[in-house]
């Protein structure tokens, strides 16, 4: 017994795991990506007993189990900074080429806040509550990066 | 033999599955938990309130998704309650309802909910499979349920014309009676009068297993609530008890440890242990329905001698008889079995959850005639991992 100290003659085998996948966004996530997609328009739900409105929108309300799927509200394409993080690592899965600011950011009028991309700004001047806007992609995208980022109003 | 010892009676007091297919898009993964959980509970009379503890799970990596029990928590009704994920391959979802049965006898919760679900449609099945396995080193060689070796046992025992032909009968029974279930995924139409047809002609996979022979992909979930006896009774349901249940595993595979000498199969250990810990000596006499996790027709047709602890040709002579079909002696898979629908981590609770319908009598088109008193269902996974359930009407056995 070394605890592990002794690495002479122990190999390490290499290893690929592919995880090749699709995604199906449901109904409801469909409506979501297409409003954004054709009308640049951001579409939540609102539980009607809870009065918590979701973004992205979601067919049951979590809490008390209403159904919401048909109460669409659309929200403001402006909001504020919840939380953020730089990204600095290079991978191929990442939407975008770091580093980049992650942010969460919450909608007027949405209750709970959802991860996106902010630019125009530099990382050591972004805080918490501060105020951004929505910039659409220029082409069409089927995913939640039909928004490309939010930037500082 | 080692008995368990049940602190008090579980039953199974609702159950919901989904719509299966082999593509959900119009649901994402969390809506689809969520439409079997609110089936269950809505079958059960009972509010998500009600509900203590869920145990949840799907087969490994088949989403290509890492933990999606975080996600899917949303679908469950877990806010606020003891989760538990089991994943166990394609065994998940009776290893689920095992562990709902011992969560709930050994008096630790009052009502458990089961939730096995998978989405094959999202990711790469043989990827996930795959990396389960290195065949130069002692990570065993995995096909899953796609094997050639129980065609190849079949035929090398009762010859090609006989072993074949019974194939494709098992086979042809599961469609007719898939047709008579309306969740069903797949129904063909099948006749018998095609089976020489499909025997020729029908794409080979393996050696003689065919495509004809094989479980589909699906996409759907299954949920059960598991009660105790005094909570069953606040149900709305009947309740189905849950009598007792084993689960076997055996980590290789029977050419490499054993050379050609093959080891009790772990269906037979698990049917041998389980029926001799309730004193039952004659299963096929004793249950009224068997929901079998069959992945192929040729696993199906091998499966029913260990289970029902027969020997030498009386499963084949019993399948040619019609003992197994709706109207037979022991009627096996009235749902139409896991070769019509395979949402591979519900697969498995879709057993029990057929066998608990077919006792309470409202299986409809595919219900088994003159009332099920006794149900037994098992379940498989890779590796040769088995679960075997045994279900009750009345409660009327002494407890071990």
């Amino acid at each position: 017994m070394d605890g592990g100290a002794d690495k002479e003659h122990c190999f390490v085998v290499e290893a690929r795991m592919a995880l090749p996948n699709e995604y199906f966004a449901g109904r409801t996530g469909s409506r979501f990506l297409t409003a954004l997609r054709d009308e640049k328009r951001i579409l939540g739900v609102r539980c009607p007993s809870c009065g918590m409105t979701f973004v992205p929108p979601r067919e049951y309300c979590e809490r008390c189990w209403s159904k919401i799927a048909e109460n669409w509200v659309e929200l403001e394409k402006e909001g504020e900074i919840v939380a953020h993080t730089v990204v600095r690592y290079e991978d191929r899965h990442l939407p975008k080429k770091p580093p980049y600011i992650l942010a969460l950011i919450q909608l007027k009028g949405a209750d709970t806040p959802f991860p996106h991309i902010v630019e125009g700004v530099d990382p050591a001047y972004v805080f918490p509550g501060m105020a951004v806007r929505a910039v659409f992609a220029k082409v069409p995208v089927n995913t939640l990066m039909g928004i490309d980022h939010f930037e500082p109003l | 033999m080692g008995r368990k010892r049940k602190n008090r009676n579980a039953a199974i007091v609702g159950i919901g599955q989904t719509v299966y297919s082999s593509h959900r898009e119009d649901q994402n993964q969390v809506e689809m938990v969520h439409e079997a959980v609110r089936n269950a509970l809505d079958d059960a009379g009972l509010a998500v309130g009600d509900v203590d503890c869920i145990v949840h799970g799907n087969m490994e990596l088949f989403e290509m998704q890492f933990q999606p029990d975080l996600w899917h928590s949303l679908g469950l009704g877990a806010l606020g309650k003891d989760v538990f994920r089991i994943t166990t391959g394609g065994t998940t979802g009776s290893s689920l309802v095992c562990a709902a049965d011992n969560l709930v006898a050994s008096g630790l919760y009052d009502t458990v909910l089961a939730v096995g679900m998978q989405k094959l449609q999202e990711g790469n099945t043989t990827g996930g499979i795959t990396n389960m396995s290195d065949p130069l080193w002692f990570r065993n060689m995995q096909t899953g349920a796609l094997s050639g070796t129980s065609a190849q046992a079949v035929i090398g025992e009762f010859g090609e014309e006989r072993g074949r032909r019974a194939a494709i009968h098992y086979r042809i029974m599961m469609d007719n009676h898939a047709m008579l279930n309306p969740r069903a995924h797949r129904k063909l139409g099948l006749t018998y009068e095609r089976a020489d047809e499909l025997m020729k002609t029908s794409a080979r996979l393996v050696g003689d297993l065919r495509l004809i022979h094989m479980c589909s992909q699906s996409d759907g979930a299954c949920a059960v609530v598991v009660a105790s006896e005094e909570a069953a009774r606040r149900a709305k349901t009947p309740p189905v008890w849950i009598r007792d249940h084993v689960e076997v595993h055996r980590e290789e595979t029977f050419t490499n440890l054993f050379g050609f000498v093959r080891p009790e199969t772990t269906q037979r250990y698990a049917a041998r242990k389980l029926f001799g810990r309730n004193g039952i000596t004659d299963p096929v006499k004793y249950f009224d329905v068997f929901e079998m996790y069959d992945p192929s027709a040729w696993w199906g047709l091998a499966w029913l001698r260990e289970f029902l602890l027969l020997e030498g040709d009386a499963h084949l002579r019993m399948l040619e008889e019609g003992k197994f079909d709706l109207d037979g002696d022991l009627p096996v898979n009235p749902s139409g079995g896991v070769i019509a629908t395979n949402p591979i981590g519900a697969t498995a609770m879709l057993r029990v959850a057929e066998a608990a319908m077919q006792i309470r009598g409202d299986a409809g088109e595919h219900q088994v005639a003159g009332g099920v008193r006794h149900a037994l269902a098992s379940g498989f996974g890779g590796t040769f991992w088995t679960a075997l359930i045994m279900l009750e009407k009345d409660l009327e056995w002494e407890m071990p």
